[in-house]
């Protein structure tokens, strides 16, 4: 008994600064001005993703991601980045396609969930390209919640007694109260997170129906914000039911009118994920070569999003997947508020 | 897999077994593949009350079909609450979950699970598997950890590469003095071979049915670390076909979880 009790000294690098007094002079000096920030995806990662900048994608990996947003920064062949890797199963799979990062907080990565492991993700991270730091996906929600909340850390009580501990960068702290020992998680605070919502208005006010996942947390801690939207609406649109809001303008960067910006993932209410696409994908990893054909049919070779959906079958392939989706909305009676609790 | 005989397939067996030991009226957080096809199954069985939540946000939504990601929109029909990811692992730190029931790669005898890689050096792994996702956080939250996994020496091991998820780590009181929450753990592991819990005093596995036609021998075999038994050992009860027809029509028509053999 006890011959191995875990390390507690954390050997996992910690990538981005829970400096709360930086972060505040970073929002303190952004823009509060309401004014139109629609543009293309081309332009928003131009002037908003840098090579070198820590990246959250929003989302649940193959559920209301940024696709359009993650083919972009991969066709500006855009380097170094650092990754959040929470659950990130198809973003993952996009952004290693295109060996974008070089480091990378690890909750969930090279996993598809029930469609098996990414073999291009694998031979990425196996190769030492990447570095990464170990954590969970409550730990990366958390980390994010605590940069949201201006507090350079949140304690918890998971983690704690494994190797995951030994390379993370979290620390324990005893609890001033009660003495319980704790799990110190440091604040993330992402140079830039991508959103896709169901709706948005052109100054950044940004709603989505369904669960919420960790995106309240992603888009309040990222510094920059890039909103795709299926849908661009009046403002009075997102007055009308304010309960749903995500984040208010001020948060916001760019907003990008992209339909279908979550395919071949999956949108709630809207339509579902493109299972024999996503299973092509997974195919033209199996053989590095035939994956380079492939990718320099999809990213490189097209010049936007909207032509990657059209070799992909346009709006009849949109169709049916719309068709597939099991969620409807009720317009006489609104769905329940995002967000809630327990 | 092989199949004991014609009626069911070991994966049919495996997730029969794991829906009956859901108890009716408790909270699960539940992961796709076998987990949440057990659990649905308990739902139409023995357990129509089983309350389950999707780390994701979803929160005791009406299932009709099986989920291929904890987030998409089959977990999310009829559901009473949609939230998020913190709202539900909260709910977990609270202690008003009951279960969760997990995978894994690599499982030793105290229960701890690696899902993380294959291999020694971390910085170089043979196999880079995907990491904890949202595992070490609900088994070091939820009051009962239930894993379902094939039985076979690599993955039953004396040493895990790896420690992504805490069991009982290295034994009676080791959860609580690494400072997890108290009175919390592993519970059952549901594999090809048998049905174990764990030794209330030593914390270790231990075999409490073995599957019709498996020998205690088989079990020894197929384990890399000292397993116990029960003293009397039964056999676990075969699928009924009412709970196969459920599973197979009803759960997993399209044998995404129990494969084409079980139609």
């Amino acid at each position: 008994m006890n011959e191995q009790v875990p390390s507690l000294t954390p050997q996992g690098e910690l990538f981005c600064s829970p400096d709360v007094e930086e972060a505040r002079s970073f929002f303190r000096q952004k823009p509060r001005t309401m004014t139109n920030k629609l543009m293309s995806v081309s332009e928003a990662v131009s002037r908003f993703v840098h090579d070198g900048d820590y990246l959250a994608s929003g989302g649940f990996g193959g559920v209301r991601i940024a696709s359009s947003v993650l083919h972009e920064i991969v066709r500006q062949r855009k380097k170094n980045l650092g990754l959040s890797g929470h659950t990130a199963t198809h973003d993952f799979q996009i952004l290693a396609a295109g060996r974008c990062f070089n480091r990378c907080d690890v909750a969930y990565i090279v996993g598809l969930e029930m469609r098996g492991l990414s073999p291009n993700a694998r031979r990425y991270m196996e190769s030492g390209a990447v570095k990464m730091t170990e954590w969970s996906n409550a730990a990366l929600a958390w980390r994010c919640k605590a940069a949201s909340m201006g507090l350079p850390f949140l304690p918890a009580r998971v983690i704690l007694g494994t190797d995951i501990m030994k390379h993370s960068a979290a620390k324990t702290i005893e609890c001033p109260f009660t003495g319980q020992k704790l799990l110190a998680l440091p604040a993330l605070y992402p140079d830039v997170g991508i959103i896709h919502v169901h709706r948005a208005d052109i100054f950044g006010n940004c709603q989505l129906d369904g669960i919420t996942i960790a995106d309240y947390e992603v888009g309040r801690s990222s510094k920059r914000v890039i909103i795709t939207t299926e849908h661009l609406v009046d403002t009075d649109e997102i007055r009308k039911d304010p309960l749903k809001t995500l984040l208010p303008f001020w948060l916001v960067d760019a907003v990008c009118h992209v339909r279908y910006g979550s395919y071949p993932g999956n949108m709630p209410y809207e339509y579902f994920s493109d299972e024999e696409h996503l299973a092509e994908w997974v195919q033209a990893e199996q053989d590095p070569n035939t994956f380079q054909k492939f990718l320099d049919k999809y990213i490189y070779g097209v010049s936007n999003f909207k032509e990657y959906l059209e070799l992909k079958g346009g709006e009849s392939r949109m169709a049916e997947l719309r068709k597939l989706e099991p969620l409807r909305r009720n317009e006489e009676r609104p769905m329940p508020a995002s967000g809630g609790s327990l | 897999m092989k199949s004991n005989n014609n009626r069911y397939n070991l994966m049919e067996l495996m997730v029969c077994v794991a829906a009956r030991q859901l108890e009716d009226s408790r909270t699960a957080v539940i992961g796709t593949g076998m987990p949440l096809a057990a659990a649905m199954l308990a739902q139409k069985t023995a357990a129509p009350n089983l309350v389950i939540l999707f780390e994701a946000g979803s929160v005791a939504p009406k299932l009709r079909r099986l989920p291929i990601s904890v987030a998409d929109s089959n977990t999310q029909t009829d559901a009473l609450l949609l939230s998020g990811m913190d709202i539900v692992f909260e709910a977990c730190q609270r202690g008003t979950v009951d279960y969760t029931f997990l995978g894994g790669a690599q499982i030793d005898m105290y229960g701890n699970i690696n899902s993380s890689m294959i291999g020694t050096d971390y910085d170089h792994p043979k196999v880079r598997l995907p990491g904890s996702g949202g595992a070490n956080d609900l088994a070091c939250l939820c009051w009962m950890t239930l894993v379902i996994t094939p039985h076979d020496k690599r993955r039953f091991v004396k040493k895990l590469d790896f420690l992504t998820t805490p069991g009982y780590l290295t034994g009676p009181g080791a959860r609580e003095r690494a400072g997890l929450p108290a009175g919390c753990g592993p519970y059952k592991v549901i594999s090809t071979l048998a049905l174990m819990g764990y030794d209330p005093e030593s914390k270790r596995m231990r075999v409490e049915s073995l599957h019709p036609g498996v020998t205690k021998e088989e079990v020894i075999e197929n384990t890399g670390f000292e397993m116990l038994f029960l003293d009397a050992l039964p056999e676990t009860p075969e699928p009924t076909d009412h709970e196969l027809k459920l599973l197979r029509e009803e759960v997993d028509p399209l044998g995404l979880v129990i494969g084409k053999a079980g139609q």
